[in-house]
C-alpha cells in the first residue's frame, strides 16, 4: 500500500503514457512527445541542480553536446555497441563535469553562471573547430537508430517507448534521491550554504556530486537526440539551447520534480500549436512565458498546487456552511 | 416562416461553399523555411517567393483546375524543430511534395526524414553533402559551391592570379567552401599562401587581413555569410589592401554590398544572373524569367530580390511543373523531377539525372562585380 500512496502520481502518469499510443499513431504528435520526453531527462538533472541545490547552469547544452557526439562518432565512425558508446559519452560527460566543476562550483550566484556560460561557448567553439574529429559546423550525418541485439527501433512509437521507460525509471531513482540525506542536504544547501555547513553538509563536495549528476542526465538526453534525429550538428548545443533548458526548469517550477515534464512539455508543444497563428506565433509565446514568470513566479507545478490548495479550501467553506 | 427562410439561405450558402471546396481539392504542397531566427535573411526571402507564386497560380485558375496550397512551417533555423515541421507536413497535412529547408544543417537532418516516407524533398540550402551521394528523394536547387569556387579561379587564371590568400567563417558554408577552395587549388594552378577563420559573429576581421598582407597574395578570397562578408570588405579598405577581393556567391544581396559603402567597389562574386539581370545580354536564355520575378518581388515586397529567394522560386517552380505534368503522385513527382532536362529557373539552367540531384553546373554563375552599390557583370 506504501508503495502505491507513494508512487500514486507516477502511476497515473505511465497509465497515461501507455494509453497514449492507442489513441494517437500520429508520427508527428509522437515525435513531439518523444522531443518532451528527451528534455524532460535533460531538466530533470538540471531541476536537481538549479531547483534543489539552488546552482545556476547556463552550460548544460555543452553536456547534452558531448552526449551527442561521443555516441554519434562511436556509432557511426567505430561500428561500437550502442550500450558501449552510451556508456563511454555518459563518462565523458562525468569526467569533464567533474574537472569543471571544482573550480566553477567555488563561484557564488551570478559567476557561476558565468563560469558554465563559458564553458558552453567552450565546446561549442571546440565542436566547430575539430573538423577532423566532429565534422565541424556540418555536423555528422547517417548516425545509426538505436537498437538492441536485431531490434531495430527504428519507427517513432518504439522510440516513444523507449525514451519514456528511460525517464521513469530515472524519475524513480531521482525521488529517491530527493528524499534521500543526500536530498535534504541539497535543500539545505538552497536555503542557506553557512547553515548547511555549520550543520556539518560538506558544501563543496555535494555541489560538485550534483553538478556531475545533472552533467550525466544531460549526456543521457543527448545520446537519446543523436540516435532518434540520427544527425547532429553543433547547433544542437548552442547558448540558446542551455538558457531553453533553463526556462523550462523555471517555467516547470523549480525544485518540483514534476517541473521537469510540465516545462519540457509546455516549451515544445506550444510553439507547435501556436505555429497556426503565422507570423505572431513568437509574439504570443513571449506573452505566455512572461504571464507564467509573472504570475506564477514558482512554476506550473506550484500554480497547480495553489489552486488544488484554493479549491480545497472553498470546497471546506461549502461544507461548513 | 422568417426564419425557416434564413435557415433555407445558410443551408444554400453553407452547401455553396462546401460544394466548391469540394470541387476543387488543392494541391498541397510543404514549404520548411527559417522565416525567424539566425537565418531569417534566407528564410523571409524564400517565405515570400513561395507564397507569391501561390497567389499568382491560384489566380490563374491553378494547376490542372486544381488550387495549389503551400503550407509554410517555420523552422527558426533549429534542427529539431525542423523534424517536427516536416513530420507534421508529410503525416499530417499529406503533402506531396517539400521544399526547403533553408540551412545545410536542418536540411541534413531531415533528409532521413523524406527517404523514409518517400517524399520528394527540393532544399534550398547549398551543401555538396545533401547530394552527395545522391539521396533519392533529394535534390536542390542552389549551385554546388565547387561550381563557385571553379569561377572564381578561372577568373583568378584570366587575371594572371596564382597566389592566392582564403578567408572563411567556421560556419557550414563557410567550412564548405574552404574545403572546395583547397581541394580544387591544385588543378587550377593556384597556390594558397594563407588560410585563416573567423567565428561567424565576429566583428573584426584585422587581425587576419593583416596577416594576409604581410604575405605574397595576389587576390583574397573571402567565404562567408553575413555579416562577416561585409565586415571584411570595410577592414580590406581599412588597412589600403589594394589587391582585389572575391566573395562566395552567399554575398547574393544587393544589400550587403551596399552596407559597406564605397569600400566594395570593385569587389567580385560569382553569383547567379539574378543580380544584375539589367546588364546581361538580350538573348540570355534566363533574362525574361529574371526580370519578372526581380520586378514582381520588388514590387510587391518593397525590398530587394535576392538569389536566396530565387533558391526558393527554382524549388517550387520544379514542383509545379512536376504537378502539371503527372500530378500529385509522390514517386512520379520524383521521377519527374529527375528526369527534368533544360528547366530554366533563376539559379541557372537545370539538367537533372540519376547521378545529379542539382542539375546545374558552372555556367550558373555569373561573375559580378560591385559597381556604385549595384552588381554589373564583370568584363
Amino acid at each position: 500500500m506504501r508503495f502505491v500512496r507513494n508512487y500514486s502520481s507516477l502511476l497515473l502518469f505511465v497509465l497515461l503514457l501507455a494509453g497514449i499510443p492507442f489513441f494517437v499513431e500520429d508520427p508527428y504528435f509522437l515525435s513531439i512527445l518523444v522531443f518532451v520526453g528527451i528534455y524532460s531527462i535533460a531538466t530533470m538533472g538540471l531541476n536537481l541542480l538549479m531547483g534543489y541545490a539552488g546552482q545556476i547552469s547556463l552550460g548544460h547544452a555543452a553536456f547534452y553536446a558531448i552526449g551527442a557526439y561521443t555516441s554519434g562518432i562511436l556509432t557511426s565512425q567505430y561500428n561500437v555497441n550502442f550500450f558501449l558508446s552510451g556508456g563511454c559519452a555518459i563518462a565523458l560527460a562525468v569526467v569533464v563535469a567533474y574537472i569543471i566543476g571544482i573550480p566553477c562550483l567555488r563561484l557564488k550566484g551570478h559567476y557561476l553562471a558565468m563560469g558554465t556560460l563559458a564553458f558552453g561557448e567552450i565546446v561549442y567553439i571546440f565542436l566547430n573547430a575539430t573538423v577532423d574529429f566532429t565534422g565541424g559546423p556540418s555536423g555528422i550525418a547517417a548516425i545509426p537508430e538505436f537498437r538492441v541485439g536485431e531490434f531495430f527501433f527504428d519507427s517513432d512509437l518504439k522510440f516513444y517507448i523507449l525514451v519514456w521507460c528511460i525517464f521513469i525509471l530515472l524519475f524513480v531513482v531521482t525521488r529517491n534521491i530527493v528524499h534521500s540525506r543526500m536530498g535534504r542536504a541539497l535543500r539545505s544547501l538552497h536555503g542557506s550554504e553557512q547553515a548547511a555547513s555549520a550543520m556539518g553538509v560538506n558544501v563543496a563536495d555535494l555541489k560538485v556530486k550534483v553538478f556531475v549528476l545533472s552533467a550525466a542526465y544531460a549526456a543521457l538526453a543527448g545520446v537519446l537526440y543523436a540516435h532518434f534525429v540520427t544527425f547532429i550538428s553543433p547547433q544542437t548545443s548552442d547558448l540558446m539551447f542551455s538558457i531553453r533548458l533553463v526556462t523550462m526548469v523555471v517555467v516547470g517550477g523549480m525544485g518540483h520534480l514534476w517541473g521537469c515534464v510540465l516545462g519540457s512539455a509546455i516549451l515544445t508543444v506550444l510553439p507547435e500549436m501556436l505555429s497556426y497563428f503565422e507570423d505572431y506565433d513568437m509574439l504570443i509565446y513571449g506573452c505566455i512565458l512572461l504571464g507564467m514568470v509573472m504570475f506564477l513566479p514558482g512554476g506550473l507545478t506550484r500554480g497547480a498546487e495553489m489552486l488544488y490548495a484554493k479549491c480545497v479550501k472553498k470546497a471546506g467553506k461549502r461544507g461548513d456552511a | 416562416m422568417k426564419s425557416s427562410a434564413l435557415f433555407v439561405l445558410a443551408a444554400v450558402i453553407l452547401f455553396g461553399f462546401v460544394s466548391v471546396a469540394g470541387a476543387a481539392e488543392p494541391y498541397k504542397v510543404g514549404a520548411v523555411f527559417a522565416v525567424t531566427g539566425p537565418a531569417s535573411w534566407l528564410g523571409e526571402p524564400e517565405k515570400n517567393t513561395v507564397k507569391m507564386i501561390e497567389e499568382e497560380i491560384n489566380a490563374n485558375g491553378g494547376i490542372n483546375g486544381r488550387p495549389l496550397e503551400i503550407i509554410v512551417e517555420d523552422t527558426v533555423g533549429e534542427e529539431a524543430k525542423t523534424v517536427l515541421a516536416v513530420k507534421k507536413l508529410i503525416t499530417r497535412e499529406k503533402v506531396c511534395a517539400i521544399v526547403g529547408p533553408s540551412r545545410s544543417g536542418t536540411t541534413m537532418a531531415v533528409v532521413p526524414i523524406a527517404e523514409r516516407y518517400k517524399v520528394p524533398l527540393i532544399s534550398c540550402a547549398a551543401a555538396e553533402a545533401i547530394i552527395k551521394p545522391v539521396k533519392k528523394w533529394v535534390f536542390k536547387t542552389p549551385q554546388s559551391d565547387a561550381d563557385a569556387v571553379r569561377r572564381i579561379y578561372e577568373k583568378c587564371q584570366e587575371m594572371k592570379i596564382d597566389k592566392i590568400a582564403i578567408m572563411s567563417g567556421t560556419t557550414g558554408f563557410g567550412k564548405a567552401g574552404r574545403d572546395q577552395l583547397k581541394k580544387l587549388a591544385a588543378e587550377y594552378g593556384m597556390t594558397i599562401v594563407a588560410d585563416e577563420t573567423y567565428g561567424p559573429k565576429d566583428t573584426d576581421m584585422t587581425a587576419q587581413l593583416t596577416k594576409i598582407k604581410a604575405t605574397k597574395a595576389q587576390a583574397i578570397v573571402n567565404w562567408s555569410i553575413v555579416p562577416a562578408q561585409t565586415t571584411v570588405i570595410k577592414n580590406r579598405s581599412q588597412l589600403g589592401i589594394k589587391i582585389p577581393l572575391f566573395q562566395s556567391h552567399g554575398f547574393g544581396n544587393v544589400k550587403y554590398a551596399r552596407t559597406a559603402g564605397a569600400a566594395a567597389d570593385g569587389v567580385m562574386c560569382p553569383a547567379g544572373r539574378l543580380l544584375a539581370v539589367d546588364t546581361l545580354p538580350d538573348d540570355n536564355p534566363q533574362k525574361a524569367l529574371l526580370a519578372k520575378y526581380k520586378k514582381d518581388y520588388e514590387t510587391k515586397f518593397k525590398a530587394d530580390a535576392s538569389t536566396f529567394g530565387g533558391h526558393a522560386f527554382d524549388a517550387i517552380m520544379l514542383v509545379v511543373e512536376a504537378l502539371k505534368a503527372v500530378g500529385d503522385d509522390k514517386a512520379k513527382i520524383r521521377d519527374y523531377i529527375e528526369n527534368k532536362k533544360g528547366f530554366v529557373g533563376t539559379g541557372g539552367i537545370f539538367n537533372f539525372s540519376a547521378t545529379d540531384h542539382v542539375g546545374l553546373d558552372k555556367t550558373a554563375f555569373e561573375m559580378l562585380m560591385v559597381k556604385d552599390g549595384n552588381f554589373v557583370v564583370a568584363k
